[in-house]
């Protein structure tokens, strides 16, 4: 983890995971698609326990199957970035399988996908009950998306935090930028309770944020193929996309 | 993994375009505005404890040449200094890597707030403190491209600005920094104020664009909405007004006015009575304007001879 600012400079080798999906060697194959599937099972799952209201078993599978058959070769290789987005390829592909598996019925059997991901349903389920009538299976798609986004950011925070000693600033931004409570703590309550100057809880907070915002961009980057993909999403994600 | 809430996610991605301003000598006071190119923020400068507005781009800008577009725009608004320009103090990079430039906070309304309760004269007037600062630009090669009634604020000692200058392409030589950005021959500009070369993206656009433009803001002062076609002579547009608009917005820019102040001063001809040059009037409406301009002379001459007329009559008995 660095201080150090980023933003204009793209990195010119990129650790793009849809490059490494489309790899020849199953391992880093492998690797790419769990990385994937962290980012966009709860994203597939809600949407197609949404769009065609199926048991929370079939879902459970289908997701499963899903981001097996991402793992064959072929599947991911028909993606071009230079046509259109990851997020919305995925989200057609989930289209086509569903399909394809409604035509052949006997694929929908139950634990006919071999379940490989350790994807916690109950907890997806638990969530979409608080989901809105008013919330169509694409927006929820987005949406489970940006959350997605944003929980894996924070993982890279608090892993950095932790190599680097700052579990403090990564404590803080929980406890402040993370909380519901309303009215929030005060930076002299949180300074008091972390044994902290008040200044520090300034200073840390806005290390956590900046530091923040990097990772959750750097998710962003290794999830798309292209710097104009990249462009185009963090728009979505900042939510000033001119569409 | 954590689970965040809609609440939570929603603030996030607020908070993820809040320039990060530190090192810098500014402090974000609150959001303003969005514009094309960014967003625009209210900062205070916590060494000369005044506000400012900050026009930063995305935390991630759509494309590549944008930080060079906003420097551009920075670099012109530092050449034009005119009281009709919003003057710029700064440009820089900020710690998050966004571009960024600092400029003088205008308080004020924009020209749709401010005419709502103006009467017919107020608003006329306001198209000659328009055209000086474009009249300026002009003499100074740059065209602004992108004149609309949202570009343009009225601070609250009444000053007219003509803020915006993103779209503006710098002929000048000083100012042609290698890439111009915009200078592609790309459409860029807004419907309903964007002159047919500009829409039709002609390579070659000249100061006359602004001046199409300018003749639909006079439109827009006149109706509160753009012209939708071509300026129809409607009940509640004199005549010669529609005139001038007509001839500002002349699809060839060589029968539209040649300078914003041209456009101007046949404005100020309407309002002191005088006749319009976009306008051959009739007998009687050169009548009527000449008895509205000069009621008094022309009532008094009248009684006059109407006294001379009585004399005449009454001694004759
Ligand atoms: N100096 C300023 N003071 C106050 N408000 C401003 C200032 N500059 C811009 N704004 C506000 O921000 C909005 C967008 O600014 P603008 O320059 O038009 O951005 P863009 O070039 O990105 O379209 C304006 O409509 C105005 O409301």
């Amino acid at each position: 983890m660095s201080l150090t600012p980023q933003g204009g400079n793209f990195p010119l080798t990129r650790h793009s995971v849809v490059l490494a999906a489309q790899s020849n060697d199953p391992a880093v194959r492998s690797r790419a698609i769990d990385a994937i599937a962290a980012a966009y099972w709860k994203p597939v799952y809600k949407y197609v326990r949404m769009k065609w209201n199926i048991s929370t078993d079939d879902a459970a599978d289908f997701t499963q199957e899903f981001f097996t058959r991402l793992l064959e070769k072929e599947f991911l290789d028909s993606y071009d970035s230079a046509k259109g987005r990851l997020r919305t390829f995925l989200r057609t592909c989930a289209d086509h399988l569903f399909m394809k598996q409604m035509r052949d019925a006997n694929r929908l059997k139950r634990g006919a996908g071999c379940a490989h991901l350790a994807l916690d349903f109950e907890e997806a389920e638990r969530e979409l009950a608080a989901v809105t009538a008013a919330e169509s299976p694409e927006d929820s798609f987005d949406k489970e998306w940006m959350r997605s986004l944003f929980a894996l950011g924070l993982e890279r925070l608090r892993a950095g935090c932790e190599s680097e000693g700052k579990l403090i600033h990564f404590a803080l931004f929980e406890r402040y930028d993370l909380n519901d409570a309303d009215p929030k703590p005060s930076y002299a309550q949180l300074a008091s309770e972390f044994g902290l100057a008040a200044t520090d809880v300034t200073n840390y907070l806005a290390f956590a944020r900046r530091e923040f915002r990097r990772c959750v961009l750097d998710q962003l980057r290794d999830m798309t193929a292209t710097d104009e993909e990249f462009r185009r999403e963090a728009q979505a994600l900042l939510g000033v996309e001119t569409r | 993994m954590k689970r965040l809430s809609d609440s939570v996610v929603a603030r996030l991605q607020a908070d993820m375009q809040v320039p990060d301003l530190t090192g810098t000598r500014y402090a974000v006071v609150r959001y303003l505005a969005r514009g094309g190119m960014g967003s625009v923020w209210l900062a205070e400068d916590t060494i000369l404890k005044r506000r400012v507005a900050l026009k930063v781009l995305d935390l991630v800008a759509p494309a590549a040449d944008l930080p060079a577009r906003l420097l551009q725009e920075a670099r012109i608004l530092a050449s034009l200094e005119h009281p009709g320009i919003v003057p710029v103090h700064d440009a820089g990079t900020l710690a998050d890597g966004r571009a960024f430039y600092c400029m003088k906070y205008v308080e004020g309304q924009t020209l749709a707030q401010y005419i709502a309760e103006r009467n017919l004269t107020d608003r006329l007037r306001l198209l000659e403190r328009i055209a000086e600062p474009l009249d300026f630009a002009h003499a100074r090669g740059i065209i602004h491209r992108d004149l609309k009634p949202e570009n343009i604020m009225i601070g609250a000692f009444g000053e007219v600005l003509v803020m915006d200058w993103g779209l503006a392409k710098a002929g000048a030589p000083g100012l042609r920094s290698g890439e111009n950005g915009s200078a592609r021959g790309s459409i860029l500009g807004t419907a309903g104020y964007m002159s047919p070369e500009q829409a039709r993206g002609d390579a070659e656009v000249d100061h006359r664009t602004d001046i199409f433009s300018l003749g639909a803001i006079l439109w827009f002062l006149l109706k509160g909405a753009p012209p939708t076609d071509q300026p129809a002579v409607t009940a509640t547009v004199p005549r010669p007004l529609a005139a001038v608009c007509r001839k500002a917005m002349a699809a060839d820019p060589s029968m539209r006015y040649q300078s914003a102040g041209a456009l101007a001063a046949d404005v100020a001809h309407y309002l002191n009575g005088a006749p319009v040059r976009a306008y051959r009037e009739s007998l009687l409406e050169r009548a009527a304007r000449i008895y509205a301009r000069h009621r008094t002379a022309v009532v008094l001459v009248a009684v006059y001879l109407l006294m001379r007329l009585l004399f005449i009559l009454f001694a004759h008995r």
